[in-house]
This record gives structure tokens, sequence and C-alpha cells, in this order.
């Protein structure tokens, strides 16, 4: 039978030849992951049901990157419950405040396969479908399920395939097509669908650009981002996995599939304004808007190639007087290939802050909160009503090279302006 | 969980995201009570302070959208709301209300019918949602089965426990 690569994937962790969108089936996890801020309470849940051991040690990944260092005694002893439940259970794949964003040292540290199923409990889990693996966001009681047995389950998502065709024009990037596609459908355009990017931009683009598409695919509602596997996937997973994975495609005459094409070719650099990711508008419509902070980082872009493009923008140049910028690289690799590369000396030089791999101020939670009435221009994925900090706050967010040309002008400007 | 609730109405309006219903920097906390006290403070204080035991959240389209935090729904329940009705869920937060026993109903464009404040009851199994301020009936999405079974056993710790020893 024709199935999507969701389908395919999920049926085979639920061990059936065949399944069709809107069934509920009960698959096996492969990956299970969990973070500082989402973890206790999955601990918690996890004490509450009658196993003592959970089901397979070497399948859960614990992180640490949304308070770290522990910025507050809670969240000190938070820390202190994930480290003694790690120990306790004997889970080798645990990165404590040192390694960065989840969603970045998942698949650096090679957790993430084609063809798997890849739980974890925060909403942009989906993120890893950029590498072809059916990956999705859950809560804590959800996540206790998978601990103490290691199946959760599932009504099989339908597909949508966003067919990207076009050239991008300069300084305009998987960012800006993500927010184009989010401003199109909505808020909740994709609510439980897969959301698969395909067509000829998104085989141009890197794995990190990939990223950002399957990254956003929970603001339109998306159940999964996913992304066809291809030379490039291979090549990526070869420099950070030696096992073994199998590559599944959707096929063209899949009962649940339904494509939207997307032209690409005339893109602007797009905007998300607040307090909401689906109301999108061209960087012309907005420019000139006066930011008082710029944070480049987050699972969305925090990437190298994020901070090279910022960089080129920002080099020999210093932000705007009234202006802090928050540097934040997504893990240690990117942290430390950006040292060599003299990228984080550029940025010091225009007198942006550098922090330690996290999660930063995307959620309000940690460092960079802002001010009543203050202003923040993002790379993160959300702008909600007091996202990062004051809900009296306001938060656009943009690609890395929006957000370098506006740090040095203070307001928001189109990179391409920037000669 | 009641098959009848009655309760008096709090309204919201569309996409009221996980940051709304609790702010991030509140995440550190797990206790339902301490939750409670900041639940929708990302739009004021009002709700957390005045909000009884027993009453109903109804709003608009993708209600819950957001982050995964289990905070939300947790919070909701911790401050006595006895069911969210509303035009449509974000689903990570549909399946987390379920698992922690918080009853959820679907209502087709009832953010416009009913207005703040008004009393209403909603009988789950007949599907009817009844303003009495009004007299008005709306048809109520009943769960599917299967997450109704998790719901009636109280959430899903209970439910796959009863699961598990019968295995």
């Amino acid at each position: 039978m024709a199935m999507t690569m969701a389908e395919k994937i999920l049926a085979k962790a639920s061990a059936k030849k065949s399944i069709e969108a809107g069934e509920i089936v009960m698959a096996n996890i492969n990956v299970a992951m969990t973070h500082d801020l989402t973890g206790p309470l999955s601990v918690e849940s996890f004490k509450k049901i009658g196993v003592k051991k959970v089901w397979d040690p070497e399948k859960i990944v614990v992180i640490f990157d949304h308070q770290v260092p522990a910025d507050s005694i809670e969240a000190a002893q938070n820390h202190i419950i994930m480290r003694e439940f790690v120990k306790k259970q004997g889970i080798n794949n645990f990165y404590d405040v040192n390694e960065g964003v989840c969603h970045q040292v998942l698949p650096e540290k090679g957790h993430i396969l084609p063809g798997e199923v890849v739980v974890g409990t925060d909403s942009h889990t989906c993120t890893h479908g950029a590498l072809g693996a059916f990956a999705t966001g859950i809560g804590s009681t959800d996540m206790a399920m998978v601990f103490a047995t290691g199946k959760l389950w599932f009504k099989v998502p339908e597909t949508i395939k966003f067919q990207i065709e076009g050239s991008l024009n300069d300084y305009v990037s998987a960012k800006d097509v993500i927010l184009n596609i989010i401003g199109k459908i909505g808020a909740d355009g994709a609510t439980y669908k897969a959301c698969e990017f395909s067509g000829e931009t998104t085989k141009e683009m890197s794995i990190s650009e990939r990223m950002v598409l399957c990254n956003m695919a929970i603001e339109m509602g998306g159940k999964t981002g996913l992304v066809e596997p291809d030379d490039k996937t291979i090549k990526y997973l070869e420099g950070c996995s030696n096992k073994k994975y199998e590559i599944m495609k959707t096929d063209d005459d899949a009962k649940s599939l339904q494509t939207m094409q997307i032209d690409v070719s005339n893109l602007e650099p797009q905007i998300a304004c607040p307090n909401h990711v689906d109301n999108v508008k061209s960087i012309s419509e907005v420019e000139g808007i006066n930011v008082d902070q710029v944070f480049l980082g987050s699972c969305t872009n925090g990437r190298l190639e994020d901070l090279r493009t910022a960089a080129q923008i920002i080099k020999g140049q210093h932000i705007a007087k009234n202006v802090r910028m928050l540097v934040i690289p997504a893990s240690r690799e990117i942290y430390t290939k950006a040292m060599d590369e003299g990228l984080l000396k550029i940025f010091v030089d225009s007198g942006a802050l550098i922090c330690n791999p996290c999660c930063g101020p995307c959620l309000g939670g940690h460092v960079g909160l802002l001010g009543a009435g203050e202003v923040s221009l993002s790379t993160s994925n959300r702008n909600f009503k007091g996202r990062q900090g004051s809900p009296d706050a306001e938060v656009y967010l943009s690609s890395a090279a929006v957000a370098a040309a506006s740090a040095i002008k203070g307001s928001l400007m189109d990179p391409r302006d920037n000669k | 969980m009641e098959k009848k609730i009655k309760g008096k109405v709090w309204k919201f309006g569309d996409d009221i995201d996980t940051d709304i219903i609790i702010p991030g920097r509140y995440l550190v906390l797990t206790d339902e009570k301490e939750l409670a006290e900041h639940v929708m403070e990302g739009l004021g204080s009002e709700f957390s302070r005045n909000v009884q035991k027993g009453d109903i959240i109804l709003a608009g389209k993708n209600f819950g959208c957001g982050s995964s935090r289990e905070h939300a729904p947790i919070a909701i329940k911790g401050a006595g709301i006895s069911a969210v009705v509303a035009e449509s869920f974000a689903r990570i937060f549909y399946r987390n209300a379920i698992n922690v026993g918080l009853t959820l109903l679907e209502s087709k464009n009832i953010s416009k019918k009913v207005s703040q404040g008004d009393e209403i009851k909603i009988n789950i199994e007949r599907g009817v949602l009844t303003d009495l301020n009004t007299g008005e009936e709306f048809e109520v999405k009943n769960l599917p089965e299967f997450m109704l079974d998790i719901l009636n056993k109280g959430g899903l710790i209970p439910y796959l426990n009863e699961k598990l020893e019968k295995d």
C-alpha cells in the first residue's frame, strides 16, 4: 500500500505492514529525550507507576539546557533530581550543563537516525525530522509511560507536503521560508499534520537549514516536521554515528497526502511580529522599528551557519549604542568552531555578549529577560506575550542576517541594505 | 471524571498559548497549587485571583498552542477548573490535559455564543452544553473512546497502573 514517510516510520515502529492516517498505533520508541525543565515532572510521574527500572537506559537521553548553569535554587534542585535519576537508572546518555541545546546536541552526538521514532518533552523535538526521523514533542506523563514501557500511542497523522521551489535571494534563508509558510497557513494551519518539506529549494538547503524548517512545524500546529533523507543527510550522519538506519520516503500516491506549492523566488526577509508567530510581515513593512535587545541563538538559529552569516554582516562594525546583543551558540561544538573561525571575536569586538550554550532568553526563564516596554528581535521560534520576560515587552522573530543588520542599525533592517 | 459539569464561564480568545497559561519563569515549580497561583498570568492576575473551584474555561480556536510543558494543564487543574471547552485544541496540550485528568471538550463557534460569567452545564454523555443564562443548547463533540477511558480512570498514570496489574 502507498504510504507517507510518517506512516512508514510509524508502521515499522508498531510492527505493522501498513497503516493509515487516523489509525491509533502503539509504537516502540527509539529515543526518549528529556531536559532540566520538563524532566523533574517526568520523573515524578514515573515514580507513580509501579515500575522500578526504566525500560532501556540506552534509549533515554537526559540533557540540561534551559537553565544552565542553574540560575536559582529551584533550578539547582531540579538539576539534582535529574542527576540522581540518571545515576539510579544507569542512563549513560547524560549531558550536564556544558553541552548545549537539546535539539542541536542530539543530532551532533548521533542520537538521531532516519526512520526512527524520537520523542522529547519539548515541543521543538520536531526539529529532528530534518534527518528523516519521526520526532515529536510530548508531555511529562507521556514520557513517564515511555520510561516505563518503551511505548507510546499515536494517532497516525496525515501529511502536508510543502513543495518549496525557487532560488532564495541573498540573505534570505530557511527561517524566512518557514515564517512565510506559517504566515500563510496560520498557527493552527497544520494541526496534527506531519509537515514534510520537499522541492528543489529544500534539497539545496544544508542540514542546519532543514532543521530550521522542521523546528518550526509546531508553530503551525504540526505533529512533526520531516525532510526526505538524501546524500547530504547520509554525509551528515557519517560524521556523528556508525549505527545502521533505514531511509523511508513518501510514495507519491499515498492516500493521506496533501501537497502545497510554495514559490520562494521573490521572497524578502520575513518578520514574525508580536504576539503570534503567524503574524508575519516582509521586512519592508516593518523596517525602522526600534529594538532594545537582539538575541542570536536557540534551537532554531544558533548554529554555525547562523553565526557565520551574522559575523559576516557585523564584522568591523559596532552594534548600535542603545542595543544589547546576546550571542548564544547552540552547542559546545558550535561554540568551539566559532571560536576557531574567529567569529566570537567579531561579536565581542562589536559590543555583543557571548553566553554559554543554552536556551537563553528564548522562553524567558533564564538570561537576558526583557522589562516592560522593551522590544526584542530574536532568532528563536516564539514571540508569544510574555515569552521573553515582561508581558508588556514585545518580541519580533527573524533570521540571523536580519538580527545582525538590525543590531548595527538599532532598528529592524533589511540585511541587503547593509552595504 | 464527572459526567455532568456545572460552573461559571471564564472566556478567552483564540490561540491561547502555553506561555499565557503558565509563563516560562514558573516552570521550575511542579506543585499544582503553586502553579495554580500563576495560571493565566500572561494576561494578568485577575483570573488566578478570582477563579473558583468548578469554574469552566471557554475559549476560541487552538487553545494551548506552543510548548509541551505539562505545567499548563496542571496549573489549570490546580486552580479548580472543572473543564476547558474550546473550538479546537493544540495537540500536545490536548494529550497532556487528558493524561493529567483535565476534562477537555470541543464545540464549534462556542466562543461567539456564550458570554463571560454565564452559568453553563455540560452533559458529557449526551454531548450537550446548556447556557443557563440564555437557555440555549449547543452540541459538544465527545472525546474518542480511548481518551475517555484514560480520563475516566483519572489520567494516564492510574490507567497505566491498572493495565500493568492486569498484564
